[in-house]
Order: structure tokens, then sequence, then C-alpha cells
């Protein structure tokens, strides 16, 4: 039932993609767009013009050249020259002008998705993130904006000029003559049907292209980066062969897409090309049988109306090939625009909260709210029924309540999990991959919502608080450190954004990161590109703690914060460390039982259940699990 | 770098012959037709018999019916050409980096190696077919038009004279102010996708430090930027067009007035109606095949970069290459270091490793420890020939390995690297990597080795399960006992592991290294390490520091008499030798 509905609404997505996108462009332009398109307008009925006149210019030559009289002529010719002057100008202006603006909008277009895109990107939820691949949402920027920059620049215009120009030419043709009309038609209901054909064949093997070309690059990625154990292993002919196989798919359904794409216009013209003939012929026989005519002109067929009918067949034909042609661009960037909606309509991350965090100062005892920075921090708690403020200092008191969660609504992962953590406490959690450590850290920074229980901090149920102010108060050292392209010292700041140099180099040091940043050959201002990949795995997770030190937050989770960190390297840290976490509310969850075993309380974790708690000591003196672990007999991993 | 290109043709070289030809074909076909049509005409015109124009239609269908099959024809060509190019040209590179040693990655990088082997083959693939196709048809187009102009417009073709190089002039310019700019602003495009593709990567991070605004900010910043770039030089190209109809409008003009003048003065002699009509046909062609050439160019110069990229791939040599007349057999797993010195590139100022002096002897197990970046694996990977030594020279089993065959002596040195690798596949798949032919005994006999049979057993699929990209649904030590069981099916003389039971508990590891020594004791085993535990039951230890070998010795020598290790143990172990971990 729900799977239905979604296949429905998602029909529904791809129905509405072009007007959606017509109207999102009017909404970026709403002024030079419709003048853009005025001037097409112009363009193109001033284009299709001309040839009535050049028709009547070499019409009145023939008439008049054997008398080889220019006076008489003369000034009727050039008044029709002139009008065409006048005609050139017009359409040469509105040119440029189209010309011009197609480029700012198509890129103003871009530059407006783009950012929207990014935009929404921001505001989804942690877990869009980790259910979607994200060479997926990565060929969103890529691919997909590449799709509507072809759309938006060249097929939409060219059919909009090329549609303009049809309609023009068909309503002169009505003028000459509608028996001849009648035989042009029906030519290009032929010529529908050949494009329907060609073109759908093009757009499926384009579609098909489009596929293979995804699994071509998803196995280029995957043997690059395993390209040492490729060679460790001598098999560099068995994914020789591997890659044949997909390379050679992709060369089938490409080669036949593009045969397709590429038939089309030679196929489309020359059928053009016929039907001017038959026109001509049926042409001649009305001519000859003298059948009446039928035109708005009301004119009788003869050849000054014939000769100029076959030429705006001419014309007429070679529009409708340049609209065929824009048929895959077209397929293309509205399957692009329709993948790039879908993402926009993704749900947002819901915040339902209004408890904020402001920063704040303690006036007889009394707490209030100031702007400046005071290293004192308060939930201002605005209470709707009474239309009171409340302030409560920020303190670090985390508390979970029966706490049950499910990634997927199926599968519970964490059942009844109950924990205190006192200001300034150390909790540790300790366990096997999957028994819920992460996920519990997961959900005190609300990147996931509990099913059931409840978790307070400093006494507030943290879904009353704002998701910003609740993230900020905690300080995260996740396990994959992530670096951004910039300065060592920019990285840092990426704690706190106003952070003064010297506060930055104080946090390094700190974390025991400002030996090896000094070291380097440009000490703070050493620039890091791709994840730091220049620095090692354990010098970047010195950085991501000097990072968290900046930040200054009353609370810190660590998750495997100093897994990569060698012992030696760990105990020299170590001071920082402690100094780092001292008066903080710290979680950490450890690989290393060295890391955890000063913790205020630990908790063992299995299946998603607190299974023991208590001190270092305690846990030992009941021989259970954590001392299992400890003396190595039981499997952590 | 074309004749680097122009190898990766082959079997498409008939076509790429063929599509040429074709398009030749349909040219002249497209030129005959209006040729015709315009007899045609003058015949309707003179008031002809219905059968002189039935006949003249016959001739056109005829005639279109070739230029519809040359024309289809020429498409197909191309399409194959191009398409077949550029399979080709991945098939070529996917190849070369096949023989590539670890330096040559090294230099080229992953992510690199994939954007030469995707986007840039891409962009030479339509470039490919923009030649193929365009590049015959514009200018053949252009000379017949020009021919066909001067031969029926007489004298009054003259004007094109000075209309094509104003045409040209202008085309020049806008080419040439266009280009560097369109380079500078795809590199800034790459930027900008990389810049997404960091955030997409660290989003836990951005949300955590609650700074999507600052993102949003500095990303629309990028992007405006990017558009802006971009805008300049599109509106550039985008003069082309009005330009195009500039010339075209001034001929027309020119002809209309100046030619009526020339016709009823001279009564037809100096220029007649016809080669007056041909002038205004021609003249549309003559400027827009013009324009077309022009935007070829633009085209071939984009790909021009993606070409050189691509050439950097098919030109590389591989520095490591087996000898003549190798040697196939590893006679023993004992392995000699002879003041060997090692540095990652010629240019690189600090050695990896400095004179370096050692004797295993087959059938050891050794333990390596130390500190990050103290250049353990750099050593190992000496072993296998990974790397060549920079001096000195190592030799296993009595052989300089620049002696062995590169397939034979990677076979009897298994590495299981410290970044390891599985691949989407099933897990008897990603096993048999180690021995393509090993029976289900086999691998479970080395999955029972390396303690991964029992979680295997566990899974729904067994050994049929299948590993996700990267290995992405078993855990950190799953993946590791199945690189070591995978290293293992190789049955080595010498098995290195890199750090390769870091997230493994302590149990297991020891149970691992216990099946070690009872099932493979004949075997070298090199042990890298950051777990004292993991390592202290060794034959000898090897204690590595800043690119030199500190000490070698048993775990109790080395307890007793160097410091680093000292250090090292303590800090796992507790002053008191209190047991941590």
């Amino acid at each position: 039932m729900n799977k239905e509905v979604k296949a429905k609404n998602k029909k529904k997505a791809n129905k509405g993609t072009l007007p959606r996108l017509i109207k999102m462009v009017f909404g970026f332009y709403p002024v030079l767009l419709p003048f853009i398109l005025v001037c097409i307008l112009i363009n193109a009925v001033v284009s299709s013009i001309p040839s009535l006149f050049q028709q009547q210019i070499i019409s009145l030559i023939e008439l008049n050249w054997r008398d080889g009289n220019w006076e008489a002529v003369g000034p009727k010719i050039l008044s029709l020259v002139f009008i065409l002057l006048i005609l050139y100008v017009i359409s040469l202006i509105a040119g440029f002008i189209y010309n011009q603006g197609m480029a700012i909008i198509t890129q103003g277009t871009l530059d407006k998705m783009r950012q929207k895109l990014f935009g929404k990107m921001q505001d989804l939820p942690i877990k869009y993130f980790d259910t979607h691949n994200h060479g997926d949402i990565m060929s969103y920027y890529t691919n997909d904006i590449d799709a509507m920059r072809q759309l938006i620049s060249q097929s939409i215009p060219q059919l909009m000029i090329s549609g303009i120009a049809v309609i023009t030419v068909l309503s002169i043709m009505t003028f000459f003559s509608v028996w001849l009309l009648v035989v042009v038609l029906l030519g290009v209901m032929f010529m529908l049907m050949v494009t329907k054909k060609i073109g759908g064949g093009s757009a499926k093997y384009f579609m098909k292209q489009q596929k293979a070309i995804a699994k071509t690059e998803g196995y280029i990625e995957e043997i690059m980066n395993g390209q040492k154990v490729v060679k460790v292993f001598n098999h560099e002919e068995e994914v020789k062969d591997d890659f044949d196989k997909i390379n050679d798919e992709l060369f089938r359904v490409s080669e036949k897409a593009n045969q397709y794409a590429n038939t089309l216009m030679p196929v489309l013209g020359n059928i053009g090309n016929i039907i001017y003939v038959i026109v001509a012929v049926v042409g001649g026989l009305l001519l000859i049988t003298n059948a009446p005519n039928l035109s708005l002109s009301g004119k009788v067929l003869s050849i000054s109306i014939l000769v100029p009918f076959l030429n705006m067949t001419r014309m007429f034909y070679g529009n409708i090939g340049q609209v065929s042609n824009q048929i895959n661009s077209v397929v293309m960037g509205l399957a692009g625009a329709s993948r790039l909606f879908e993402l926009m309509d993704e749900l947002a991350e819901a915040d339902e909260g209004y408890v904020e965090l402001v920063n704040a100062k303690e006036v007889d005892g009394k707490i209030e709210e100031c702007s400046e920075h005071t290293g004192m921090w308060a939930w201002k708690h605005p209470h709707k029924s009474d239309g009171t403020i409340t302030y409560t200092k920020l303190s670090g008191d985390v508390r979970l309540q029966d706490v049950d969660f499910s990634y997927d609504g199926k599968k519970t992962v964490l059942h009844d999990i109950t924990l205190y953590a006192e200001p300034g406490q150390k909790v540790a959690f300790v366990g096997a991959t999957g028994a819920g450590k992460t996920t519990i850290t997961n959900l005190i920074n609300r990147f996931y919502d509990i099913a059931d229980g409840k978790i307070r901090y400093d006494g507030i149920n943290i879904n009353k608080i704002k998701k910003s102010s609740l993230r900020s108060s905690l300080g995260i050292i996740l396990q994959d450190t992530v670096l951004f392209t910039g300065t060592v010292m920019e990285n840092i700041r990426y704690g706190r954004l106003n952070a003064s140099d010297e506060e930055c180099i104080e946090a390094a040091k700190l974390a025991g990161a400002d030996d090896f940043i000094t070291r380097l050959p440009d000490g703070y201002n050493t620039m890091l590109k791709s994840n730091g990949s220049n620095l090692s795995q354990g010098q970047r997770q010195l950085l991501s703690i000097a990072r968290a030190a900046v930040a200054d937050p009353p609370v810190m989770i660590m998750d495997e914060a100093t897994s990569s960190i060698d012992t030696r390297t760990e105990a020299i840290v170590q001071k920082g460390m402690d100094a780092l976490m001292h008066g903080r509310t710290v979680f950490v969850i450890a690989h290393r039982l060295s890391t955890v075993k000063n913790s205020d309380v630990i908790m063992v974790l299995e299946h998603g259940r607190i299974i023991e708690r208590g001190s270092h000591d305690e846990l030992i003196a009941q021989h259970g699990k954590y001392y299992q672990l400890y003396t190595g007999a039981f499997e952590l991993e | 770098m074309i004749k680097i290109l122009y190898q990766s043709v082959r079997e498409f070289k008939k076509s790429s012959v063929k599509a040429p030809i074709f398009v030749t074909l349909e040219v002249i076909m497209e030129c005959i037709i209006p040729f015709i049509t315009a007899l045609l005409i003058n015949e309707i015109k003179a008031g002809c018999e219905f059968s002189v124009i039935l006949f003249y239609g016959a001739i056109l269908i005829v005639l279109a019916g070739f230029a519809l099959y040359f024309g289809k024809k020429a498409g197909m060509e191309c399409a194959t050409a191009a398409c077949g190019f550029a399979h080709n040209l991945r098939k070529d590179m996917f190849y070369k980096i096949q023989d590539f040693s670890f330096e040559n990655i090294d230099k080229f990088s992953a992510s690199s190696l994939v954007t030469r082997l995707t986007t840039d083959v891409t962009n030479v693939q339509m470039a490919y077919m923009t030649l193929v196709r365009l590049a015959f048809r514009s200018p053949l187009m252009l000379v017949f038009s020009f021919t066909m102009a001067f031969i029926m417009g007489g004298k009054m073709a003259f004007i094109f004279f000075l209309v094509i190089p104003v045409l040209g002039f202008g085309l020049f310019l806008i080419i040439r102010k266009v280009m560097p700019l369109f380079r500078s602003v795809f590199d800034k495009y790459d930027e900008l996708n990389n810049s997404i593709q960091e955030n997409i990567k660290g989003m836990r991070v951005v949300k955590s430090f609650v700074r999507e605004d600052y993102e949003k900010k500095k990303f629309g910043k990028a992007s405006k930027q990017l558009a802006s770039d971009f805008t300049v030089a599109e509106r550039i190209i985008a003069l082309n067009n009005p330009l195009m109809q500039f010339c075209l409008y001034t001929v027309m003009i020119f002809v209309l007035s100046f030619g009526s003048y020339t016709i009823i003065t001279s009564r037809g002699l100096d220029l007649d109606v016809g080669q007056f009509s041909a002038l205004l046909t021609y003249n549309f062609q003559i400027l827009s095949n013009l324009m077309m050439l022009s935007m070829v160019f633009v085209m071939i110069t984009m790909a021009e970069e993606s070409a050189k990229r691509i050439t950097e791939v098919l030109k590389e040599e591989s520095t490591l290459t087996s000898p003549e007349d190798a040697v196939t057999e590893v006679k023993d797993g004992s392995i000699e270091f002879k003041n060997v010195s090692f540095k990652y590139s010629k240019n690189a100022e600090k050695a990896a490793l400095s004179n370096i002096n050692l004797s295993i002897k087959s059938g050891e197990t050794i333990g390596i420890i130390g500190g990050t970046g103290s250049s353990k694996s750099s050593f190992i990977q000496l072993i296998s020939r990974l790397y060549d030594v920079t001096e000195g020279e190592v030799r296993v089993g009595g052989v300089c390995v620049k002696d062995y065959d590169l397939t034979v002596l990677r076979d009897q040195v298994a590495v299981v690297l410290q970044k390891n690798v599985l691949f989407s596949g099933t897990i008897r798949e990603n096993l048999r990597w180690g021995n393509k032919d090993a029976t289900d005994e086999e691998i479970i006999e080395a999955c029972r080795l390396s303690q991964a049979d029992e979680f295997i057993q566990h899974f729904p699929d067994k050994y049929d399960t299948y590993i996700e990209q990267g290995g992405a649904n078993v855990s950190g030590g799953q993946k590791q006992r199945l690189c070591i069981a995978r290293a293992l099916l190789k049955k080595p003389k010498i098995l290195i592991l890199d750090d390769s039971t870091s997230a493994v508990d302590t149990k297991t590891d020891a149970l691992i290294r216990q099946a070690f020594s009872t099932y493979i004791p004949n075997t070298t085993k090199l042990i890298i390490a950051q777990r004292i535990s993991s390592i202290q039951d060794a034959d000898r230890i090897m204690v590595m520091n800043n690119g030199c070998l500190d000490d070698i010795g048993t775990h109790a020598e080395l307890l007793e008499r160097n410091k680093i290790y000292q250090e090292v143990y303590y800090s796992q172990n507790g002053e008191k030798g209190e047991k941590n971990e």
C-alpha cells in the first residue's frame, strides 16, 4: 500500500517536472526571463519573415529585368530592401540580447539550483546520508546539473525558436494554400512517427547508457582504490577480465544510444526532402488540373504561390528536424531535473525545539542572559502557558531513561537504556561492534530520535531543545576523522569560528597536536588536502581533538577518538586529554581498555542492552563480561 | 600525444575511416539536392509539363534516399568509432594501470586515476565524435558552397572575400579570449565538486558543530563565483551567433540591393536571376559552416586537457618489471637486507629507510614495533618488491628480489596490507583472490587459521555472504581476519602482517598466532603490531625508529635494554607491569 502510493507520487513528480522547472526558472528571473523570451519570439518571427520579402524582390526582378529600367522598379526594390534592413536590425538586436541573456540565465539558474540543493542537503537528517550512497548524492551535482545545463542553455531556446518558426511558417502557409498544407501536415505526422521510433530507442539506450556508466565508474573506483591489493595478490589478469566485461557492455549500449541519436537528423532531413518532392508534385498536379485553391489570401494557385510555398516547406522541415534533434537532451535533462526535485523534496530534519542555549552571567545569584561570551551558558526556556522565561544553568547533566531505539522501525537495537551522567563525570561504553555504543551517542545529539523513553539534559527533555543549541553544547570526536580542505588553523577553528589564532594554538597544545603541527612545512598555515591525506591517521585524530577543544563544549563525546594514536603517543597526550576532559561530562567509546579504565562509570553493552555497569575496579571484582574482556577471554569485535 | 591516442583506435579504424567517407557522400548528396531542386523550380516556373515534374521528382526521391542511407550510415559509423575509441582508451588505461608499480600508483593517486578513466575519456569521446563527423562535414560544405557561389554567382561572390575574413577574425578573437577562461573555470568546477564531496563525507562533523549555515554560505560564495566566471565565458561564446547573423544579413542586403541593380541595369548580362538566388542560398551555407568549424575547434581544444591527462597514463612506464631470465622458484623463506636505504621518490629529502642490515632465517617469526612514521610499512614492502630499494639489496631465499619473476615472488611473499580492501562479491570469491583454484576445504581451513570461520558460519549465507564495496558490511576485526585468510590461501613461504590484527581482540589475536605456529611453522612470519602482546612471543622483535632499525632482540632482551621498547611496553602495561589489555 505504502509502496503503491510512493510509486504513484513518483510518477506524478516526473510528470510535473517540466512545469515545475519552468516555474522555478521564472521564479529566479521574474523580469529577465520574460524579457528574454520576448526577444526569442521577436528573433524567431523576424527570422522567418525575410524569405517572403526576398521572394517578392526576386519576382519583381523577374518581371522587370528585360526592360532594364531601374528607375521604374528601383524604388520598389529598395523600399523592400529597406524594410528587410529594419527587420534584420531588429532580429540582430533581439538575437544579441537573448544570447547574452540565456548565458546569464543558464549559469545563474545552475548556481541557484546548486545552492538550493546544497542548502537542502545541509538540512537533511543524518539518516539520509547513512542510507544513501555518497557517490549517488554526488552525481546530483555533476551528472544531473550538467544535463540541466544542456537543457536550459540549448534545448529550451532551440525548441522555442523552432516552435515559433514552425507556427509562423504554418500560418503563412495557410495564407497560400490549404491543400498543400494538408500534404505538409501528413508529412509531419509521418516524421513524428519516425521520431517517436528512433527517438524512443535513443532515449531508451541513453538511459541504459547512464546505468552502464554508473556501473563502470563504480567498478573503476573500487579497483583503483584497491589497486595495491590487486598487485599484492597478482590479480591483474582477473581484474582485467572483469573490467572487459563491464567495459564491453558499456560500449554496446553507448554505441546503440549514439547510433540512434546520430541517425535521427539525417533520416528526418531526408524525409523532409522527400516530402518536399511530394509537395512539388502535388502542387504541379493542382496547377495543371487548375484545381480550385483554398487559402486565406483567396488567391488562385499559381507559380508565384507554389515556389515560395516550396521554400517554406523546406524551412518548416528544417525546424522540425531541429526540434527532434533536441529530444535526447530534453529526455536526459528532464530526468536530471526530476532527480534534483526528488532530493529537494526530501523531508528536512525536523526541529520543534524551542529551548535555546544563551550566554549567561550570574547577577545576585540569579542567571541572566547576556550577549558577550562569559564562559557560562544557560538554557533559555520559554513557557508557553504563562509566557514566562526561565533560565537554567548549563551544567552537563545527561540522563537516559528507559530508552528504546530502532533504526528502521523494526529491529530494536537499544533496549531499556537507563543511565545518568552527572556533571564532570566520565562515562565509558565498551562492547562488541554492533552492541549499540555509537547509537547511544547518536541519540544524545539527536542525529536519530529515540523510539521510546526519555533523554534529559540538565533536566530538560532534549526534544524541547533546539537541535542547533543541543549540538553546540556537545563536542563530538568521531572515529573517522574528517578534515576539510584548508589550513590546519582553519580546520581547528571549525570548532569555534570566532576563535583567535592564540586560542586555536592553545587548543592544539592541549590536544598534544602542537608538536607535530609546528614541524609541518608551513606550521599552522599548512594546507590540508583531500581529508588531510598528507597527515597520518594519528595526527588527524589529534587535530580533531584540538578542533573539539577549541569549541570548549561542556559535554564531550569521544567515539574511538584515540584509536589510531599509538599507545606511546597516547600516553604522551594523555595529560592533555585529561586536561581537556577535566570539568566536563564525557562519554567515551573505546576499543582499548586502557583508554576507558579511569572512567567514573563503565557501561558494558551487549546486543543493545547494558549488561554491566560500574567502575573499573567494581567490574573487575564482578568477574563478569568486563572481566573477560579485560583478560582477553572474550571476543570484542 | 596524438600518436599515443591513435594507438587506441585499433579495430575501430575502419569505422573511423568509413564515417568521414559516408559524411562526404552525404554532403555531396546534400549539395546536389538543392541544385536539382532549383532546376525543378525553374521548370515549374517555366510552366513545364507534369511529366517533367515527375521526372525531377523521381530523381530527387532517389537522391534523398541515398542521402538518407549515407547520412544514417555516417551517423552509425561515427557512433561506433567514437564509442569504440572510448572503449579502447578505457581498456588500455586500465590494463596499463594493472602493470603499474606502487610508485606509479602513488604518483597518480587513486582518485586522479578514476577521473582519467571516466570524465576525461568521456570528453575525448565527444571530441572524437565531433572530429569524425563535423570536422569533415563543415570544411567540405564550406569549400563546396564557396565554389558553387563562385561558379553560379560570378563576380558578386567576391563579397564573401570581404565577409569571411571579418567573420573568421571575429570567431578567432572569441576563441582566443574564451579558451583560457574555460580552462580556469573547469578547474574551479572541479574544486567546487571536491568541496561538495568533502561536505557529504563530513556531514556528521558539520552537524555536530552546527555548521550548516556556515557551509551554506561558504558554498554559496564559491558557487556564485563559479557561476559568474562561467557567465563571462559563455557570454563571450554567445557573441558567435549574432556575429554570424550580422555577416549573413550584410551579405543579404548587399546582394539584394546591388544584385537587383546589376541585373536590371545590365538586363541580366552581368548577373541573372538564377545566379542571384544561388548567392542567397549559398550565403547561409558558407557562413553557418564557418561557425560550425569554429565550434569544432572549441570542442577539440577543450578536450585537449583531458587527452593530455589520458596520455600521461598511457605513457607512464611501470617502474618495476620482471627481469628477463627471471628466477621462477623461491627456495625458502629466508630474508636478507644488505645496507638497504629507501626513498619514496628521488627528490625526497628524507630517506624512509636508511642503512638497514638484517638477516632472517626461514621459518622465523619476527615482530616489528615502532611509532607512527617509523617506516615499518616501508620496510616490509621492500620484501615482496612492492617498491625498489634506493641503495643496497634485499634477498629472499638467497636471491636478490630484483632477479625474481614478480608474480612468483609475490605469490611466495604474502602481504596483508595495513590499508586493506575487500571487494564486492561473496566471501568465497574474495578469498579465492589468494588462490583461484582453492577448494572449499582449503578455504575453510584458511579461515579456521585466521579465526574467521566461526563468524562466517554465523552469517545466514555463510561463505556465500555478499561483501559490499569496501567491505562495508563486516566489522573492522572481521575484515582483518578475512584478509589474513585470503593471504594464507596463497600458501606463501613468507607471510607479512602489517598491523593486520589491530581491530581483533587480544584473545583472538593470540589464537591466530597460535594457529600460525602450529599449522604453518615453516613459513617465515613478519608481524607489525601496535600491541606488545601481539609480538612478544616472536623469535625476535625489531624496534624501528625514524627509518632506522633501532634494535632487534627477544622480548626479554629488549625490555631489558631498549628505551623505546620499554616506553611502549609501559604505556600499554603500566609501570608495575600490571596487565592492561
